[in-house]
């Protein structure tokens, strides 16, 4: 009979609160610095101070969601930098538009009797 | 082994040359990548596709795929043939239980690596493990007091062989209390093994809150609808209103509309850190759903009795 192990783990919550470097970002999403610097330079990553160089820039652990996406679609669809940066701020306004949607539907009443 | 189409996948013929290849991943791309795709099924289907491109794309891959065989269907058990180990890998390995995408990403190992007989295990450069990203869902009461989430996974791991292999692993993380919709914790190493130095990947658990007969949650508030009957809004009432810690009793001001939402404040879901968001109360005029004779008396009588024009505006916006 085998017996069935379970982990207990710690958990980081990715919120305002954590801030890592854009070396960090890169490590942890496997996208290269140089390329986490054209999105910083696109406005499409926001540090959460105003430092130059980019590289000494601090993020919010919010970033990490997004340097992996952009990880993932600069790999599954072979985009340039320019391509990435666009097609991530148009990826953002659809999640913004869709968080509103969300939040309008809470608020909208449900009885309909 | 598990036979796995790769041809079959992408739509292609076996000759399929190397851009027709491409174009078909391209279009199974555009339509089911998850990041891209809202289709409930997206995110297998687009693993599939990228496991398929990621050996057919590759020259050697696709050879050695190809010399697996073609008379298999998509999920067939198969061996590959006896000579096919010695000259892809080991030709000593037992394939029985691997998974055929953890075959050739060996493979790459394999050519890349220094050792004949090393393997994923002993890649020449690091290679950071693999990340996985699992939903969570919650209920609002779990999101409000906190909770024990379970994670069952298969991790891809190097073997005695030096071939991938997916080992099942169960993790147990503790969200605590402040979750809201699509907040996202992070499991550091919990992932698949790094290789050849490479650190581990790591668990990523996206929170979802699962819907709740009565609360709606919008961010950390929450939205319930309340019932009224057209005297209680018109006169005044005390009502009990459910909280997720308990019913609190919520005084309603005489001449409250519908749709008016009354807010108690910090009723709504905790914030991680400190504080909370509030509960909003949604007024909804109700009427019963059949009226009794003394209850229809009663309304006639105040119809005849008042001269309240709910769409006197009507008349001053024709004018």
């Amino acid at each position: 009979m085998s017996i069935e192990i379970i982990e207990a783990c710690d958990v980081i919550w990715l919120d305002e609160r954590q801030e890592l470097p854009l070396a960090a970002l890169a490590d942890l999403s496997g996208l290269p610095l140089s390329e986490l610097q054209q999105l910083v330079e696109c406005e499409t990553l926001t540090p959460v101070n105003s430092v130059e160089p980019a590289a000494e820039a601090r993020f919010g652990a919010r970033s990490i969601a997004l340097a992996r996406a952009a990880s993932r679609l600069r790999h599954d669809f072979d985009l340039d930098g320019n391509g990435l940066a666009l097609t991530l701020r148009l990826l953002n306004r659809v999640h913004e538009l869709e968080a509103e949607l969300r939040d309008l539907r809470a608020q909208w009443p449900q009885i309909t009797r | 082994m598990k036979y796995k189409d790769y041809y079959q996948t992408l739509g292609v013929a076996r000759d399929a040359s190397a851009a027709d290849i491409k174009k078909a991943y391209r279009k199974l791309a555009h339509k089911y990548h998850p990041d891209v795709s809202k289709l409930a099924d997206a995110k297998e289907k687009f693993q599939e596709i990228g496991e398929a491109y990621e050996t057919l794309k590759d020259a050697t891959k696709r050879a050695a795929y190809d010399e697996l065989g073609s008379n298999y269907h998509a999920g067939q058990d198969f061996r590959p043939p006896p000579d096919w180990g010695r000259t892809h890998g080991d030709a000593h390995a037992a394939f029985d239980d691997m998974d055929l995408s953890d075959l050739f990403a060996s493979l790459s190992g394999r050519r890349h690596g220094s050792r004949a007989h090393g393997g994923a295990r002993d890649a020449p450069f690091p290679i950071p493990g693999q990340d996985f990203e699992v939903p969570a869902e919650i209920t609002l009461e779990q999101a409000a007091h906190g909770t024990e989430f379970e994670v069952h996974l298969t991790v891809p791991e190097p073997g005695a062989e030096g071939y991938l292999r997916r080992v099942p692993r169960t993790f147990k993380a503790r969200i605590a209390k402040g979750a809201s919709e699509g907040q996202r914790l992070r499991l550091p190493g919990k992932g698949g093994k790094g290789l050849g130095g490479g650190r581990d990947g790591d668990l990523y658990l996206i929170i979802h809150l699962l819907p709740h007969p009565l609360f709606r949650a919008s961010g950390h508030d929450l939205y319930i609808d309340l019932p009224l009957a057209p005297w209680e809004a018109a006169l005044g009432a005390t009502v009990e209103v459910p909280t997720l810690h308990g019913a609190v009793h919520l005084k309603v001001r005489p001449g409250t509309r519908s749709g008016q939402k009354l807010r108690l404040a910090k009723r709504g879901l905790p914030h991680p850190h400190e504080g909370s968001g509030d509960l909003y109360a949604v007024v909804q005029l109700v009427l019963p759903a059949e009226l009794s004779a003394h209850e229809r008396a009663l309304l006639q009588q105040l119809a005849d009795g008042s001269s309240f024009d709910p769409r006197a505006h009507f008349k001053a916006e024709a004018a």
